[in-house]
């Protein structure tokens, strides 16, 4: 199936959950995309007067796999351990949306024609939705490596945006999958010993307080993400189940020839409004609140893993000064000693001194986002309850 | 009982009701359309015609002593009723025997009519018809409400016992507020009573609430978890409504049975209704028959008027059973709704506690109070939901299939009548027979029986013409009233529907306006 996506015309799902300084010295964003069986190809576009660039304006043309690949890239490059990695985009994943669709197809004999118009109607609109979703999102995480003043001037970035040809990123293979999968619970393991170990002790409370703030927060943002998911879906269920009663009622209308005839053909109508409003608010409350507190859990995420790529300096600073200690008392090797703990010092004051900041910076977006996103969810859900009642009540009158 | 009884010398039809009396059939239609008709229209088709002929040929003075008497006959056996407690049997035919030695007729009655208020008998002269003209300017001054269950006894023999609350104006009740305790199965044996009666003559009874043994297990278990208190008051208010609509039929609200279930503080109890009773199977088997003989029936239908509502009523059924059904995924999926606002609520309250920053904290938990509220809106729609529109659409289901049960004993009563005439035709051939034939010993005897039987089933079929007739009046009567209430049911209903919606917007408005200064006051 082949779709379309004029980014940047309507208002952008995700761009909501940041709030990016307008820097005009170098802008990226989404410009199209296109749907085709299992991949989505995203045309990347920039203007830019930085003398790094060729031209001022260029566009490419980029898959899924490549944004991860510029994710990983900035990860493991040591010089941006102090900084907050922007969280990767997730996957484009339409499975849902195109089993949903694939039963409707195979058919329900019960259902009328226009039943089945409507639902179809509300799968493809469904469908677009998450097409939607999925540029903002890949276009608000090149955005924020944009304007950041660190991560904006990396070598890969560039060539992610100007490298005309295809970057030849595969897939992750298995093994490589296996490895990431490793990695991981290698760090958790090591975070859990360098946290245990005897002697590191935090110095600054600044980050004491950050670190049991953030993993608190984490979890229960996940929660309430997953929870705000569910209650979504539950009022796109009831916004579904609208179809057939104003389908039966219709029809019960139609039969009557008395004066119950007007009441079941209101009723009908009102329950068409309904759920087209239904509809409205179950996507008004995905895109405020279960993609705000989405986006949010994985940034929180990215700056724990920067608390915990501190910790490690903090533990290698502490063991270089261990050794330190060791070799003066013995007296031998004091040289390399000295400069590996001044290595390791530096590299650990300068991971705190960027660490604060970030997180200083975490904070403050998160407050505007968050201030943004439930003032506009307080604001839509008003304009949809205002829409649904005083209609109602001539019809209970006229009925 | 009835062979001990001295049939009181009272009119010429009296001996013949009182045996009629034992069958328990039909004693009070055939009495009431003895008053109100003219005597020579059709009478209902289980009584035997000379009877009836009897009865509706009497003279006028005999037919107001019938009327008072049976009046007196009925209150007083009320009374007898409650005091004794017999055992189950049509309670119009325990009512004379303790009761009644009206011997000298005259005599006793004169003085009873004087002292017992004239109103009752005035109800029982008015015509049917008068009454449901009236029908709509709320004459009907009665008022029933079911309310307090209560579980009475233990274990497996546990019931709920339901007050039965009654405030009316009409005075052939001898108190204008009365209430009684009655369990489930007194409402089954209540309109078993009542179909018995009148359903074959084509009155459309009001079928009773189903039975539930899920339902009731778990009662009588004695868990009490929202579940079986929501059961419980399921059942209670379709107890209500039963007996709303089956005290708004005319002719059912004069019916005995149904004073003595709404007034006598003991009834006895109904065995009958149980599934397993004997009886019970009994009507398993009686349905079946009936199924198989709807089958085989193939009436002439020279009215198109019934085939028309027939079919109407079966497009309604389909129509009303689709509706009910996607109404009931509506009131499932609300309720997920509620479950799913509740949690979340929770958890932005979570979120809020570990968000450290001040304003933002206290717009969260504002948020998950909000949801809270939001949730108990949820809740209390998806209540309206289910006891508005949801059970006024069963209720009419069922309602549709008793209109249905009526138009097929229409058809039976046609069948009868049809098979009247061919015995008749029958008969007549075998005498044409026995004319030509020469037998001249034999002649005069057998030619004197044919004779009588051929008088026996031209009357018969006289009758099934008459049965056929009254049947099918009554039926055109009924459909239109039943009509003319379901129009009023559906539109009061919708209309109450409309208005919990519109009230739920209307609170979900003020949540959201009382939200935005918090969000907005963030920092």
């Amino acid at each position: 199936m082949e779709t379309h996506a004029e980014a940047g015309k309507e208002g952008k799902p995700s761009c909501a959950s940041v709030d990016l300084q307008g820097d005009s010295s170098l802008q990226v964003e989404i410009s199209d995309a296109v749907s085709e069986r299992d991949k989505v190809k995203f045309t990347v576009q920039t203007k830019s007067c930085l003398p790094h660039f060729a031209q001022t304006e260029f566009s490419v043309v980029r898959q899924h796999e490549e944004f991860i690949w510029l994710h990983d890239a900035y990860v493991e490059n040591e010089e941006y351990a102090g900084l907050i990695i922007p969280p990767a985009p997730p996957r484009p994943d339409f499975e849902a949306s195109r089993e949903k669709l694939q039963k409707l197809g195979e058919g329900d004999s019960s259902v009328t024609r226009e039943e089945f118009a409507k639902m179809k109607q509300e799968l493809e609109a469904e469908y677009l939705a998450i097409f939607k979703k999925t540029v903002a999102m890949h276009e608000v995480f090149l955005q924020r490596l944009a304007a950041h003043p660190t991560l904006r001037r990396d070598h890969n970035f560039f060539v992610f945006l100007e490298y005309g040809q295809d970057l030849s990123v595969r897939g992750k293979n298995r093994k490589e999958l296996l490895g990431g999968f490793l990695r991981n619970i290698v760090k958790s393991a090591d975070e859990a010993l360098i946290t245990g170990m005897s002697g590191l002790k935090e110095v600054d409370d600044f980050f004491e307080h950050e670190r049991t703030f953030l993993l608190e927060y984490h979890t229960r943002i996940r929660d309430a993400c997953l929870r705000a998911d569910r209650v979504m879906r539950a009022h796109k269920c009831l916004a579904d189940d609208y179809i057939p009663i104003s389908a039966a009622l219709s029809s019960l209308g139609t039969q009557e020839v008395n004066q119950l005839r007007t009441s079941f053909l209101k009723l009908a109508e009102l329950f068409e409004r309904l759920r087209k409003l239904e509809g409205r608010v179950a996507s008004d409350e995905d895109l405020k609140l279960s993609d705000m507190l989405r986006y949010y859990m994985r940034d929180s995420q990215a700056a724990k893993d920067l608390l915990y790529r501190r910790l490690r300096a903090l533990a290698d600073y502490e063991n270089a000064n261990k050794a330190l200690d060791k070799a003066r008392t013995r007296n031998r090797e004091v040289r390399p000693a000295e400069s590996h703990q001044q290595l390791c010092c530096q590299r650990f004051e300068r991971l705190s001194d960027s660490a604060k900041q970030e997180l200083m910076d975490f904070k403050s977006r998160r407050v505007s986002s968050f201030r943004k996103n439930l003032i506009e969810l307080a604001e839509l859900e008003l304009k949809h309850a205002k829409l649904k009642g005083p209609p109602g009540t001539p019809s209970a009158k006229a009925v | 009982m009835a062979a001990e009884r001295e049939p009181p010398p009272l009119g010429d039809g009296k001996p013949t009701d009182f045996e009629d009396l034992e069958d328990g059939e039909d004693l009070f239609t055939s009495t009431v359309s003895t008053l109100e008709s003219s005597p020579s229209s059709p009478e209902p088709a289980s009584l035997p015609a000379e009877d009836i002929s009897a009865n509706s040929n009497g003279p006028k003075p005999t037919e107001v002593g019938l009327d008072d008497d049976r009046e007196d006959l009925f209150a007083e056996a009320t009374e007898e009723v409650s005091l004794d407690s017999p055992e189950r049997e049509p309670i119009l035919s325990s009512e004379p025997s303790p009761a009644v030695t009206p011997v000298t007729p005259t005599t006793l009655i004169a003085p009873r009519i004087e002292s017992k208020s004239m109103s009752a008998p005035v109800i029982f002269d008015r015509s049917r018809e008068e009454i449901e003209e009236e029908a709509n300017g709320d004459i009907f001054d009665i008022e029933i409400g079911v309310s307090d269950p209560e579980k009475v006894g233990d274990g497996m023999n546990a019931y709920m016992a339901y007050r039965v609350t009654t405030k009316t104006s009409l005075s052939m009740f001898s108190k204008s507020e009365f209430s009684v305790k009655r369990r489930f199965s007194d409402f089954l044996g209540l309109h078993s009573k009542l179909a018995s009666k009148y359903l074959h003559v084509g009155y459309i009874v009001p079928p009773a609430p189903e039975k539930s043994i899920v339902g009731m297990t778990k009662v009588k278990v004695g868990k009490e978890d929202s579940s079986s208190t929501e059961f419980v008051e399921k059942r209670r208010a379709a107890l209500e409504r039963y007996l709303q609509r089956t005290v708004k039929h005319p002719t059912l609200l004069q019916d005995p049975d149904l004073r003595q279930f709404l007034e006598s503080s003991e009834l006895p109890r109904a065995v009958n209704t149980q599934a397993l009773s004997g009886a019970g199977i009994l009507r398993m088997v009686n349905k079946a028959a009936d199924a198989v003989n709807k089958m085989t029936i193939k009436m002439n239908e020279s009215d198109a008027w019934f085939e028309e509502k027939q079919q109407q009523f079966e497009n309604l059924d389909q129509q009303l059973r689709k509706l009910h059904a996607s109404v009931e995924a509506l009131v499932c999926h609300r309720k997920e709704l509620s479950a799913n606002t509740a949690a979340f609520a929770k958890s932005a309250a979570m979120l809020g506690n570990s968000e450290d920053h001040t304003a933002l904290s206290r717009a969260l938990s504002q948020l998950a109070e909000v949801e809270e509220k939001i949730d108990q809106l949820h809740q209390e729609q998806a209540f309206a939901d289910f006891y508005m529109f949801s059970e006024l659409l069963s209720d009419y289901i069922r309602l549709i299939a008793a209109v249905k049960g009526v138009f097929d004993h229409r058809m039976k009563c046609w069948q009868k009548w049809e098979d009247a005439q061919i015995t008749l035709l029958k008969k007549r051939e075998a005498e044409a027979k026995m004319m030509v034939a020469n037998k001249p010993d034999k002649i005069q005897q057998a030619k004197n029986e044919i004779r009588e039987e051929i008088e026996e089933w031209e009357a018969k079929v006289q009758q099934g013409e008459r049965d056929f007739e009254q049947i099918s009046k009554t039926i055109r009567k009924e459909v239109g009233r039943f009509e003319k209430e379901r129009v009023k049911d559906f539109k009061t209903v919708i209309i109450k529907y409309l208005e919990s919606l519109v009230q739920t917007q209307q609170q979900l408005i003020k949540y959201w306006e009382a939200f935005l200064p918090e969000a907005k006051a963030i920092a």
